[in-house]
């Protein structure tokens, strides 16, 4: 693995494959009395969210604690940190105080590589603005992984605003390096350009999309987006794409329902699916603490151990 | 009677016909005799090198007067000197807009107290580049300006672009166009294709360029005037300008360093060195590009020189101002990787960045021949040299091509008879 972990696209298979190893341990942790290990004494991360992301941010949170990481919380939003210090600056300042590790949210692309070359230190990308969201993809693969034992050939649906999405290009990678079919739907102004280029295949038909899927995967759909003349009308879009349970009766019997969260209630999918016994969209969120325990210990934790005591 | 003889070069010399080993002898700042075994008190040897008619880039941006910060017309033009050139045609997108007398002149005598390379200001189409309505073009042209254009911005209102069209066939000089719908390419960071998709960057459409160039060849052929397209960048482009050519209607082209070198991948990384309108595309592109120019579409190489502070770049990619700061990497670049490869020749490329833009223009540049002003740019094609924007004389550092190694630039110029030795 890389120091950093900017996006899916530079991991390899092995990588992944060690990921999802580390994650079961750190998962095990999780579900002791005491869920605390000493693997991360003496380090410092920093989380650095330049975008509102309550859940995202205690996941991480919680996830260092747990490593007994000592952590600072910088939130700012793009805007004021447009108008006063640069990002460059603002990095800077706080690299001065002595910090192993960031943590960053950010709505512009790239903002996680632009951290790395100031700061000098390992940078875990907490969502770039719709270009990547690693550590949700990484999350989503764990989950996926602990219900089917398998990724290989599991036919893997992502419904909804594709355009926008950081986390469905990042599963894009994770999903099909390890061997899983998939299946993009939405709207055809929702589909990037040239996205089938990634070995995915395209429908507008959310039928098309469920039928026979082993994994269907909602994506939180915005009205900004309606607004910026994308689609028609939320109405229309509930129509065509919200999942309810005809949509997922045409998947497989032991289909799974997953959500990155947060989630817009009746409009890509309905409650009552949100809530069936085939979601595990909490479950997602649990196991997201396990994975960024595993990314803290695999880009900070080795090594440490006989350091730290 | 100051006189300078410069001994045993190649001249080359496309539109004169002339390519052989001659003496040239300049006095008093103009040529006054091309020939064999010429002698004079002052002399200097050229053996192996290769004398041309003084290089011209028609599009640069100079930023003076309002955003000195990022450049003055003094370190621009001396940046244009230091990269061969010994003429420059500057844009009107300063603050205020060259879209009046007084902003004209102003740019003029700044040179004049510079007195690097000539300048020869664009004017603006419309005040204040806006769009709306006509600037005094009359005026602009009677101020100096050697061409008229809103480059930077597209004039989105076809009523206004025919007007400006219709009203500049008076004068002699193109309209130069900056194709881009700015509604379809609203936001946009880079070309739209693979790459945006992967970085989740708003793209900008081929699209967006090529419905300008298709509308304004239908509005130009129309009120019967005369179009310049700037940095050509697409393959659809190249075909609508070589149809409207075939034609017999009077419009040309120019194309970019960094559009015939550079495709969008190298976006990934997201330097914002590599942030510039339009965009980087890809290879598909730049074959046509490439082909455009062997076939004489593309008339012209220009840098489209758009100098930033470092402050400037300095940030998030979508936060980044468009450009590249071009004028002192086009030809070592050109030279390395456009003639040395063999998509044109020497000549071709010198007809390029000296002949054709001088022709477009309107201005004395493009030829040796005795009587006219001394405007020479010297090539030594054995000297090998790595880009490095340390060393730029540009404010602008701002290149994606630092570090990139060539075999071949200008050595020295002669600008109104003066030699000057270039590094
Ligand atoms: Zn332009």
């Amino acid at each position: 693995m890389e120091k950093s972990l900017h996006d899916i696209e530079n991991l390899t298979r092995d990588d992944l494959e060690l990921i999802l190893a580390t994650s079961e341990q750190f998962r095990e942790i999780s579900e002791r009395r005491v869920k605390k290990v000493p693997t991360l004494r003496g380090k410092t991360i920093c989380l650095f969210f330049i975008e509102n992301s309550t859940r995202t941010r205690i996941s991480f949170e919680l996830a260092a604690k747990r490593m007994s990481a000592d952590l600072i919380n910088f939130s700012a939003s793009t805007s004021s940190l447009q108008k006063g210090e640069s990002l460059t600056d603002t990095v800077k300042t706080i690299m001065a105080m002595g910090v192993d590790l960031f943590v960053i949210r950010h709505s512009a692309p790239g903002s996680s590589r632009r951290v790395e070359q100031v700061a000098g230190v390992p940078v875990i990308n907490a969502g770039d603005g719709p270009h990547a969201h690693p550590t949700q993809a990484l999350l989503d693969l764990f989950t996926i992984y602990r219900h089917k034992k398998k990724i290989e050939g599991l036919k893997v649906a992502i419904i909804g605003d594709i355009y926008h999405s950081r986390v469905a290009r990042s599963n894009i990678f994770s999903l099909t390096r390890m061997g899983a079919e998939v299946v993009l739907c939405g709207p055809p102004t929702l589909i990037p350009r040239e996205i089938e280029k990634l070995g995915v295949q395209v429908t507008y038909s959310v039928d098309e999309a469920c039928k026979m899927a082993d994994v269907i995967m909602c994506l939180r759909m915005q009205l900004e987006r309606q607004q910026s003349g994308m689609f028609p009308s939320m109405r229309e879009y509930i129509q065509l794409y919200r999942i309810d349970e005809k949509r997922v009766s045409l998947a497989k019997d032991d289909v799974i329902i997953m959500h990155p969260g947060p989630m817009n209630r009746g409009v890509e999918i309905i409650p009552e699916i949100a809530y069936h016994h085939r979601s595990v969209i909490e479950e997602q969120v649990t196991n997201g603490v396990a994975t960024r325990m595993a990314l803290f210990y695999l880009l900070l934790g080795r090594g440490n151990e006989e350091t730290a005591d | 009677m100051k006189k300078l003889l410069i001994k045993n070069a190649r001249v080359l010399s496309p539109a004169d016909g002339i390519d052989e080993k001659l003496d040239v002898l300049i006095c008093d700042g103009r040529i006054e005799k091309i020939d064999k075994k010429l002698s004079a008190e002052e002399s200097i040897d050229m053996s192996g090198k290769i004398v041309c008619p003084g290089f011209v880039d028609m599009h640069v941006h100079l930023r003076e007067p309002g955003y000195e910060e990022k450049e003055t017309i003094y370190t621009g033009t001396k940046a244009a000197m230091y990269g061969g050139f010994t003429a420059v045609a500057c844009m009107a997108n300063t603050s205020p807009v060259a879209d009046n007398r007084a902003t004209v002149e102003f740019i003029i005598n700044q040179n004049e107290k510079a007195g690097f390379v000539r300048l020869f200001p664009i004017g603006s189409v419309t005040k204040g580049q806006k769009g709306e309505e006509l600037a005094e073009i009359a005026d602009i042209y009677a101020a100096g300006a050697a061409a008229i254009s809103d480059d930077g911005k597209c004039i989105m209102s076809a009523e206004i672009m025919r007007r400006a069209l219709e009203y500049n066939r008076m004068f002699p000089s193109p309209l130069i166009v900056h194709a881009e719908d700015l509604v379809l390419s609203r936001s946009g960071q880079i070309n739209e294709g693979l790459v945006s998709t992967l970085l989740g960057l708003k793209g900008m459409p081929r699209e967006a360029e090529d419905v300008i160039i298709a509308r304004d060849l239908e509005l130009m052929k129309y009120v019967s005037s005369r179009i310049h397209f700037a940095h050509l960048s697409t393959r659809r482009g190249v075909e609508l300008v070589r149809e409207a050519r075939k034609q017999g209607l009077p419009v040309s082209a120019e194309v970019t360093p960094h559009h015939l070198l550079l495709t969008d991948t190298a976006v990934k990384t997201f330097d914002t060195n590599t942030k510039v309108n339009p965009p980087l595309r890809t290879l598909e592109d730049i074959e046509a590009l490439c082909e455009g120019l062997r076939d004489g579409t593309v008339e012209v190489i220009a840098s489209d020189h758009a100098p930033h502070t470092f402050e400037d770049k300095d940030c998030e990619y979508i936060f980044a101002p468009f450009g590249i700061s071009g004028i002192e990497t086009l030809v070592p670049l050109m030279l390395d990787r456009i003639v040395a490869k063999g998509v044109i020749s020497l000549p071709e490329f010198i007809n390029k960045i000296s002949v054709n833009p001088a022709r477009i223009l309107n201005i004395p540049f493009g030829h040796i021949q005795p009587g006219q002003e001394a405007n020479l740019t010297v090539l030594d094609l054995e000297v090998s040299g790595t880009i490095r924007v340390d060393r730029f004389h540009s404010k602008g550092h701002n290149s994606p091509f630092d570090g990139w190694n060539y075999k071949g630039r200008a050595v020295y110029s002669v600008i109104a008879g003066k030699l000057n030795k270039l590094d």
